[in-house]
């Protein structure tokens, strides 16, 4: 029962949280400002319990393990998630249903606990429906918007679409192997052409999930229907959380069959950068932009994952981490000036420093360290994921990588380009934001300078991979 | 002699203008903090050579190490030789003679301020590292500040300019990185640490492909052909303080990097590649020369012929000769000094006229005497007139060129001493038409230089003639340096 209490204690919690929302919800007249200050009190509360009493184990006969890294995982998506809560304070403020949001948003966060914990692949199925389909109802959370639904549909008719894939993988692999938990699988796979496949199946299920190309396609309608909040959540923790299994399902279960996916690693990486890259350089939908940006974002996962290390490991969680912090800073300033000014191309944006010159350099930073550059943390992200990568000796795919951090500077470059450059006869007036908003903004900005610089941020992620 | 304070005081100076509430505290906070760092720039010079004459022959002097990311062998590692020092003092110059040039700057003061110094940080940074993750890490700081002080203050079509330059620097760092991962991984072991690599042998197939990477990636830099394309472009839409950082420090990260990541690193590329540099450097040379002659813009001007002199630079690396590579340093140091200069008397000039095309100015020697004084004097010095800094290195390189006997090297040799004579050509003719003849009614009545303007001019000129009068410092402190580069070309 103890065991019970110390390791599943990350899920116990948000359900805690969860139950706690459902009574207010139901039986008290709490007004949006109060319930808000009360589920960021408790958000952040979720997010510094994550740090103690951390125990390694399973249980239920190996379904659900846990260890210190996975409950750093886990930390990293409760910050994430703490953090919407207070970027988008003013839009969820104006919400009739923001209980319910935040209800959804948990069980989602509490199904990607439960898949970053799985041991088996039926855990792992469970658990990744519960994390998809409260998404699917958030994402029509504009209620009175046509395009929020047009989304909505998109994500469950694509998500419904990839589990059916899943499933088909999940049985092939019983019937090639006679097994579907974590720890008896590696044993039996010898890379056999039904093993293959069924591998192919599994992966393309998570592929479509990370929006991986040619997996991309629901991504930037979504992306552009659902509002903000839900697109950041969809970019952020969606994708973190399905990275994060992805290091479980590619090391330690499909290990023995490395050759067999490093290729395909290869090839789809590159796919996702150039194509996510090349397509984000045409977007005028800041949405839409943000959305192509998050595609080669994971191409560049990919490049980390593809190294087959415990450097791999670390860097892809370091990076997810960067990556939580810079690409929320920038759904947030894109959801701050869309809230107030229903303004969302990048057009719209030319002299906003003249008029609101913070959450510009919010905005800077962030992209800047999307695109990598120092000193701003995603240098050593990125530059972590190629170093991982780099380590099979494959230059072919290191100069790939490199060269799309070009191109993905070039469009980088353009909005900064409006947001500091350009004239503009009617620039965005002065927003007035929420303190929570801005606070969140200020998180955000310490998290992408300091994360890189303090290198025992990293030190710490990797004696937790060792 | 703390290193750390070199990075420290740029940073400090950074945060200390943000903090400031007005342009002219800005501006003084700016100023303070340049005059510190040439001050700082200074006693480094003297600990230096107290260290050496005193007997202290350590390679790297200062030497400083802290652990950053021990998992992937990165340390935060410093120290300084003869080069470094050279190089440091040339960025001293260069910013406080920026920051000077740039007081009339009323556009977002405080940014324009931040990121010039901002840049300076990188460039401090950048010639103290010896681990090459950290030498990295701040060649790409300063690339967005570049971006930035073109794209707002710039002129011209600023916008195109900026993204060409920041396009083409990133392609180059990109090249780089791709250059040290494969350095990190072919050496026999696993270390970003300068000094470690150059000692461990690294295979002869793997620097066969990362000399190249590595010499193309720090060449894009210093506007090796040919990619040479940013530069005409980025420095003439460059506001004045803008263009004296790219050509005086930012073009000189490049050279810089050649010659200590490159070529110490791994020598064996430098010897198998050794005739391609000596080729496009040549190139560069006679083409930056030339087209210079069809320039009618001022700017313009001065930036082919930073093509051209830089070429000076990689052929000085190429040629593989203690005394060529001595010159190229020197190169690097009075070609940033000078074309700081020419940057600076351009802008000056153009703040009055309100144009740089040569052919509608005339006879501005009779309105701003200082002015157009200076501007013969950065002339004489661009085209190697004995007794300024540009003929002693110039002059060292092609002495250290003849030193190669056979017919390839004596050819490049002659070609590059061919374009000093266009040099003249375009020089005498540009300075000729802006200062002499007839003034035009709408300049008689402008002004001369200012007090920031004289006093950013002589700094420049003092360091000019003083590498010009006496250049054996400046050789006694590269050339130990470059001997050790050489030393391990030759394998010893």
């Amino acid at each position: 029962m103890n065991d019970f209490l110390i390791l599943m204690k990350s899920e116990l919690v948000i359900t805690l949280i969860l139950f706690v929302l459902l009574i207010i919800k139901v039986g008290t007249e709490m007004k949006n400002d109060r319930f808000l200050s009360l589920v960021q009190f408790l958000l952040l509360a979720n997010f510094i319990a994550g740090f103690f009493f951390n125990e390694a184990g399973s249980l239920f006969g190996g379904l659900f393990t846990t260890n210190a890294l996975m409950t750093f995982q886990k930390s990293i998506l409760s910050l994430g998630v703490y953090l919407i809560s207070l970027l988008f304070a003013d839009w969820l403020k104006k919400s009739e249903h923001m209980p319910e949001f935040f209800i959804l948003m948990l069980s989602a966060l509490l199904g990607m606990f439960f898949m970053i914990s799985s041991g088996s692949l039926l855990m792992f199925f469970l658990s990744l429906e519960l994390s998809t389909i409260p998404v699917a109802a958030m994402a029509n959370f504009d209620l009175e918007k046509k395009i929020a639904s047009e989304a909505s549909m998109k994500m469950i008719l694509s998500s419904a679409f990839s589990s059916g894939i899943l499933l088909f993988g999940i049985s092939l692999i019983y019937g090639a192997t006679g097994t579907i938990s974590f720890t008896e699988m590696p044993a039996l796979l010898d890379g056999s052409p039904l093993q293959i496949l069924a591998f192919v199946f599994l992966f393309g299920a998570f592929a479509f999930k990370l929006s991986v190309v040619p997996f991309h396609l629901w991504t930037a309608d979504v992306y552009e229907g659902a509002p903000i909040a839900v697109s950041s959540f969809l970019s952020v923790i969606s994708k973190g959380s399905i990275a994060f299994i992805l290091l479980t399902a590619l090391y330690k279960v499909f290990g023995p069959m490395h050759n067999v996916w490093y290729n395909m690693l290869m090839i789809l990486s590159i796919a996702t950068m150039v194509i996510g890259n090349l397509f984000a350089l045409r977007q005028q939908n800041m949405k839409r932009f943000l959305a192509y940006s998050s595609i080669a974002q994971v191409g560049f996962i990919l490049v980390g994952l593809s190294g087959n290390s415990f450097e791999g490991i670390s860097s892809v969680v370091y990076f997810v981490l960067i990556y939580t912090f810079s690409n929320l800073a920038a759904f947030g300033v894109a959801g701050v000036i869309s809230q107030q000014t229903g303004k969302e191309r990048i057009d719209d944006y030319k002299g906003l420093y003249q008029t609101n010159p913070f959450i510009s350099w919010i905005l800077a930073l962030a992209l800047f360290s999307l695109a990598g550059i120092p000193p701003t943390a995603g240098f050593f992200g990125k530059l972590f994921l190629i170093t991982a990568g780099a380590a099979k000796g494959n230059y072919f795919f290191i100069t790939m990588a490199a060269l799309n951090l070009i191109v993905s500077l070039f469009y980088y470059l353009r909005v900064i380009r409006a947001v500091f450059m350009d004239k503009n006869e009617q620039p965005i007036e002065k927003i007035n934001m929420h303190p929570s908003t801005k606070l969140g903004m200020i998180i955000c900005g310490a998290g992408i300078v300091f994360v890189g610089l303090l290198s025992w941020i990293y030190d710490y992620i990797v004696a937790l991979t060792v | 002699m703390n290193l750390i304070s070199l990075i420290g005081l740029p940073l400090l100076t950074a945060v200390a203008i943000l903090l400031m509430r007005n342009p002219q505290q800005v501006k003084w906070t700016a100023l303070i903090g340049a005059t510190l760092q040439f001050a700082l720039a200074f006693a480094l010079l003297f600990t230096f050579r107290n260290e050496r004459a005193a007997g202290n022959e350590a390679q790297m002097l200062f030497e400083l190490q802290y652990n950053w990311f021990p998992s992937l062998h990165i340390s935060f590692h410093l120290g300084v030789d003869g080069i470094s020092v050279a190089m440091i003092l040339l960025t001293a110059f260069v910013v406080i003679a920026g920051v000077l040039v740039s007081w009339n700057v009323t556009k977002m003061t405080k940014e324009f301020y931040f990121l010039l110094i901002l840049l300076s940080f990188g460039a401090y940074g950048f010639f103290i590292s010896l681990d090459l993750f950290i030498l990295f890490f701040f060649l790409e700081i300063a690339v967005i500040p570049k971006y930035l002080l073109i794209g707002i203050w710039g002129s011209g079509k600023k916008e195109n300019a900026a993204n060409k330059l920041a396009l083409m620097l990133m392609g180059g760092s990109a090249l780089v990185l791709v250059g040290l991962l494969g350095v990190y991984f072919g050496s026999p072991e696993r270390t970003f640490d300068l000094i470690s690599l150059s000692q461990l042998h690294i295979p002869i197939t793997v620097q066969k492909i990362c000399f190249p990477l590595l010499f193309v990636g720090f060449g894009v830099f210093t506007a090796l052909f040919p990619f040479h394309t940013w530069v005409p472009d980025g420095h003439s839409s460059a506001p004045t303080a803008g263009s004296m950082f790219l050509a005086g420090i930012s073009m000189k990260l490049g050279g810089y990097g050649c010659l200590r990541v490159a070529t110490y690193m791994m020598p064996d590329g430098a010897k198998e590649y050794a005739n391609i540099i000596i080729v496009l450097s040549t190139i560069a040379i006679l083409y930056g020369a030339f087209a210079t002659m069809m320039q009618k813009d001022l700017k313009y001007i001065n930036a082919y012929s930073s093509v051209s002199h830089c070429g000076f630079v990689l052929l000085g690396i190429g040629m593989l000769t203690k005394t060529a590579m001595t010159g190229a340093v020197m190169q690097m140091v009075s070609h940033g000094l000078m074309t700081a200069l020419f940057f600076a008397v351009i802008g000056m000039i153009y703040e009055r006229t309100h144009t740089r095309q040569v052919n509608e100015m005339g006879g501005l020697l009779k309105v701003m005497p200082f002015i157009t004084t200076v501007l013969f004097i950065v002339g004489l010095c661009s085209l190697g007139l004995p007794g300024l800094s540009g003929f002693v290195a110039e002059m060292t390189i092609l002495m250290g060129s003849w030193q190669q006997p056979d017919t390839f090297h004596r050819v490049a040799t002659i070609a590059a001493c061919m374009s000093i004579v266009v040099t003249a050509v375009y020089i005498l003719r540009a300075i000729g038409q802006t200062a002499m003849g007839p003034i035009k009614a709408e300049f008689s009545n402008l002004t001369d230089a200012a007090w920031n303007e004289k006093l950013a001019a002589v700094i420049l000129i003092a360091g000019i003639i003083a590498i010009g009068i006496a250049p054996f410092w400046l050789n006694d402190l590269v050339s130990p340096a470059a001997d050790i580069i050489m030393h391990k070309v030759a394998g010893k």
